[in-house]
C-alpha cells in the first residue's frame, strides 16, 4: 500500500472530520501515516519506527531547562535511532479522554504510541475495557522484572498486559506554616474553625474519598454505599459550612504559596516541585491515597516501538535520570514516586539529596499508610454523578 | 465577464455563500448533532441510543434550576455593571478624546492581547486574601477582618464584568461617536439643561450601542464557566460549570446537550423580552 490516500479514504475521513466538526479531523486525513503504522504494528513487526509519539502530562519528565531538552529522550534516540515526538498535552484525565474517545470509538488511530492515564480516575480502566488499548509486547520488555511489587497486580490490569506505571504519587495534606499550626489529619482539615474558607479539597473523587474514608475508619479499597455516603456527607457538610473554599486540580499549589490557602488536600510531587520551605506535606494521620499514572498503547499505536521504549525507562539508570535529573548538568527530574526497582540505588551515587527525599522515595511506613481507591467505585455512575454535583455546584 | 451579467440575480447568493456555508458547517450541523444527542439515553459504558428522551430536559431543569438562575443573575449584574462602567468612558472618548481617541480605544482593547485564562488568573492575584484590594477594603470596614473576595460571588461577577467590558465599550463608543454634536447645541439653544439634553438627545441616539453592547456581553457571560471555576466557590458555580462536568467528567453527553439547549432557550427568552422592551428597531439601529 502506498502512503498516498485514495480519494475514497480521504472522503471517508473528511466526513468523519466533518461529523466531529473539527479542523484536526480533516488535518488528520492529510497526515495519512497513522493507518500505516497501525497496519505494521498489528502484524507483529519487530522493527523500530522512526518516530515514537508520546503524550504525557506537563512537567513530567527530566528536563534541561537551559537547553529545553529532555536528556532521557535524547539518550533513547542515540541508542535506538528512534526520535521521540514528546507532547505535553495531558492536563487532566477527563479532558484528554474527551479528546481521544471520538476517534478511538470510530476505530481511528489517535496518532499516539504511548499515552499516560491515572489509575484513580475511571478512564484508564475504561480504555482497557473498551478494547482501546493494545497489548504490550512483553518479549521486548525484559526490564519489566524491575517493576516494584505493589504494582504487579492492579485491579484494572491484573497481569499488566496493557499498562506499565510511569510515576506514582501520594495524596495527603499540605499546609503553609506561616498561616497555621501543622495540619496533620483530615479531621483538622475539614473541621478546624480556624481554617474556615482557607482550605481546598481535590476535585478527583478517588483522591478525596480515599483520605476521608480512612479518616472515617472505612476501607477505601472496598467501597460500599454506606462508606461512600458517610464520606460524601462529611465533605458536603464542610462545603455547606464554607470550610472548603474550592475544589481544585493542581492549581491549589500557587494559592498555598501565596497564602490564600492555609492548607490543602494535595499531591506529594507538587510540593516536592515547589520546594518552598514554609510548605509541608504529610500523609494524614489516618492514611492517604496512592495513585499511579500508567503508560498505555492506544489502539493503532506502534506496539513494538512503544514496548522498546517502556523497556528503556525500566532500566534503573534511566529511571534514576527521569526521577532525579542530573545536578551536574542542570537537569531537573519529575520528583514523583519511581516505580522502578534499583532507581534509588542508582541515584544514591549521583544525587543523594533526591534519593533521600521521602516525598520521592517514601519510607515503608508511609507506603503502608497509603491506599489505592476501589476501581469499581470509580466507574459507579451513581457515585460519580453525586460527586460531580458536589464539586461543580 | 459574462457570468455576472447574465446571472445578475445570482450575485446576492454568491455573496452570501461563504457566510452561509460557514454557519451551516460550524453552527447548524453541530446544533443538529447536539439536538439529536440531547434526546438520547444510555451511558458511556453501554453506549447511547436515540429514544426521544425528553426526560433529559426535565431532569436538567429540576436538578440544576439553581445554577440556571444563578447564571442569568450573574450575567445580568455583570452586564449592568459593564454598562455603567463603559458608558462614561465611551462618552468621554467619543466627545473629549480628540486626537487621542485611537490610543484610548487601544487601552480598552489592550488586555485582550492576553488570553482569557491568563486575564482571569490575574484577578486571582488582584483579589488575593493578602493583596492590596482586600487589605484596603478591610481597612475601610467594607470587608470584615477575616473577609475575603476570592471564592465569593463578588469575585465571579467582577471577573465576568472585566472580561466582557470591551464588548460593551466598543459598540457604545461607535454609537456615541456618530452623534452630531450640533444636535446637542440645538437642544441647549432650545433651553434644555445639559442633563436634559443628555437624556433627550444623547441617550436615545446611543441606544443602538447600548442594545448591541448588552447582548454581546450578556449572551457569552451567561454561558461562562471559567470565572466561576477560578474565582468562585462551589456555591458560585454557574450552569457552564455543570455542562462542562457533565460533558468531560461524567461523559453524560445527553444531559450536557439538553442543558446547553435549555441555556440557549433561556438566553433567547431573555433577549426576546429585552428586545420587546426597548424595541426591535434598536437592534438594527434603523431610525424610528
Amino acid at each position: 500500500m502506498t502512503d498516498a490516500l485514495n480519494r475514497r479514504e480521504l472522503l471517508r475521513r473528511a466526513a468523519a472530520g466533518g461529523a466531529l466538526l473539527t479542523v484536526p479531523g480533516v488535518l488528520a486525513a492529510c497526515g495519512g501515516s497513522s493507518s500505516k503504522s497501525a497496519a505494521t504494528s498489528a502484524s507483529g513487526d519487530k522493527t523500530l519506527a522512526k518516530t515514537l509519539r508520546f503524550s504525557n502530562w506537563t512537567l513530567y519528565i527530566d528536563t534541561n531547562n537551559k537547553k529545553k531538552t529532555h536528556p532521557s529522550l535524547a539518550q533513547f534516540q542515540k541508542k535506538y535511532g528512534t526520535h521521540v515526538q514528546y507532547t505535553e498535552d495531558i492536563n487532566d484525565n477527563a479532558s484528554y479522554f474527551g479528546k481521544i474517545q471520538g476517534p478511538l470509538s470510530r476505530g481511528q488511530s489517535i496518532d499516539r504510541d504511548i499515552v499516560v492515564l491515572t489509575d484513580n480516575d475511571r478512564y484508564l480502566s475504561l480504555m482497557i475495557k473498551k478494547g482501546w488499548a493494545e497489548k504490550l509486547d512483553k518479549s521486548a520488555i525484559p526490564n519489566m522484572k524491575n517493576l516494584v511489587d505493589v504494582q504487579l497486580h492492579p485491579g484494572f490490569d491484573p497481569n499488566r498486559d496493557y499498562s506499565l506505571p510511569w510515576q506514582s504519587g501520594m495524596t495527603g495534606i499540605a499546609y503553609n506554616d506561616k498561616l497555621t499550626d501543622p495540619v496533620l489529619s483530615i479531621d483538622d482539615l475539614l473541621s478546624n474553625p480556624k481554617l474556615k474558607g482557607k482550605i481546598t479539597v481535590l476535585n478527583s473523587m478517588g483522591d478525596a474519598l480515599t483520605c476521608v474514608m480512612l479518616a472515617n475508619g472505612d476501607d477505601p479499597t472496598k467501597v460500599t454505599d454506606a462508606s461512600f455516603n458517610k464520606a460524601f456527607d462529611r465533605i458536603k457538610k464542610a462545603v455547606d459550612s464554607k470550610q472548603i473554599r474550592q475544589f481544585t486540580g493542581n492549581d491549589y499549589a500557587p494559592s498555598l504559596a501565596k497564602g490564600d490557602l492555609a492548607a490543602a488536600m494535595s499531591w506529594s510531587g507538587d510540593i516536592a516541585q515547589i520546594g518552598n520551605t514554609h510548605i509541608h506535606w504529610n500523609v494524614p494521620a489516618a492514611g492517604g491515597a496512592l495513585w499511579t499514572d500508567n503508560m498505555l498503547i492506544p489502539k493503532g499505536g506502534n506496539i513494538y516501538t512503544a514496548s522498546v521504549y517502556m523497556n528503556y525507562v525500566y532500566d534503573p539508570k534511566v529511571a534514576a535520570l527521569i526521577e532525579g535529573g542530573n545536578p551536574k548538568t542542570g537537569d531537573t527530574g519529575v520528583y514523583y514516586i519511581c516505580p522502578v526497582k534499583g532507581a534509588r540505588e542508582a541515584l544514591l551515587a549521583s544525587d543523594p539529596a533526591i534519593a533521600k527525599n521521602v516525598l520521592i522515595f517514601p519510607t515503608k511506613k508511609m507506603l503502608d499508610s497509603v491506599k489505592i481507591f476501589d476501581s469499581n467505585a470509580l466507574n459507579n455512575q451513581k457515585y460519580l454523578t453525586a460527586w460531580q454535583n458536589l464539586v461543580s455546584g | 465577464m459574462g457570468l455576472f451579467h447574465r446571472h445578475r440575480q445570482l450575485t446576492p447568493y454568491l455573496l452570501l455563500a461563504p457566510g452561509v456555508l460557514w454557519l451551516t458547517v460550524f453552527f447548524v450541523v453541530p446544533l443538529g448533532v447536539l439536538a439529536y444527542q440531547s434526546l438520547e439515553s444510555g451511558n458511556f459504558d453501554v453506549g447511547y441510543s436515540f429514544t426521544w428522551a425528553w426526560g433529559n430536559y426535565w431532569d436538567a431543569l429540576q436538578n440544576y434550576r439553581g445554577q440556571f438562575i444563578r447564571s442569568l443573575e450573574y450575567a445580568g449584574i455583570a452586564t449592568l455593571l459593564a454598562l455603567l462602567l463603559s458608558y462614561p468612558v465611551a462618552y468621554w472618548i467619543a466627545f473629549r478624546g480628540g486626537r487621542w481617541k485611537n490610543l484610548l480605544l487601544l487601552f480598552i482593547v489592550a488586555p485582550f492581547f492576553v488570553t482569557y485564562l491568563i486575564r482571569t488568573l490575574a484577578w486571582e492575584t488582584i483579589l488575593a486574601d493578602h493583596g492590596f484590594v482586600v487589605h484596603t477594603l478591610q481597612h475601610l470596614h467594607v470587608l470584615g477582618a477575616g473577609g475575603r473576595l476570592l471564592a465569593t460571588s463578588t469575585a465571579v461577577v467582577t471577573g465576568i464584568t472585566y472580561n466582557f467590558l470591551p464588548f460593551m465599550a466598543l459598540p457604545l463608543y461607535v454609537s456615541l461617536e456618530q452623534i452630531d454634536e450640533r444636535l446637542l447645541e440645538a437642544a441647549q439653544d432650545l433651553y434644555a439643561s445639559k442633563w436634559k439634553a443628555f437624556v433627550k438627545v444623547t441617550l436615545p441616539l446611543s441606544l443602538p450601542g447600548i442594545v448591541a453592547g448588552t447582548l454581546l456581553t450578556f449572551i457569552p457571560a451567561a454561558g461562562d464557566f471559567i470565572n466561576a471555576q477560578l474565582l468562585g466557590s462551589p456555591q458560585n458555580h454557574m450552569i457552564g460549570n455543570v455542562i462542562q462536568s457533565k460533558f468531560l467528567e461524567l461523559t453524560d453527553y445527553p444531559a450536557a446537550a439538553a442543558m446547553s439547549f435549555i441555556l440557549m432557550a433561556g438566553i433567547l427568552a431573555a433577549v426576546f423580552l429585552y428586545a420587546r422592551a426597548v424595541g426591535t428597531e434598536q437592534l438594527t439601529g434603523t431610525p424610528v
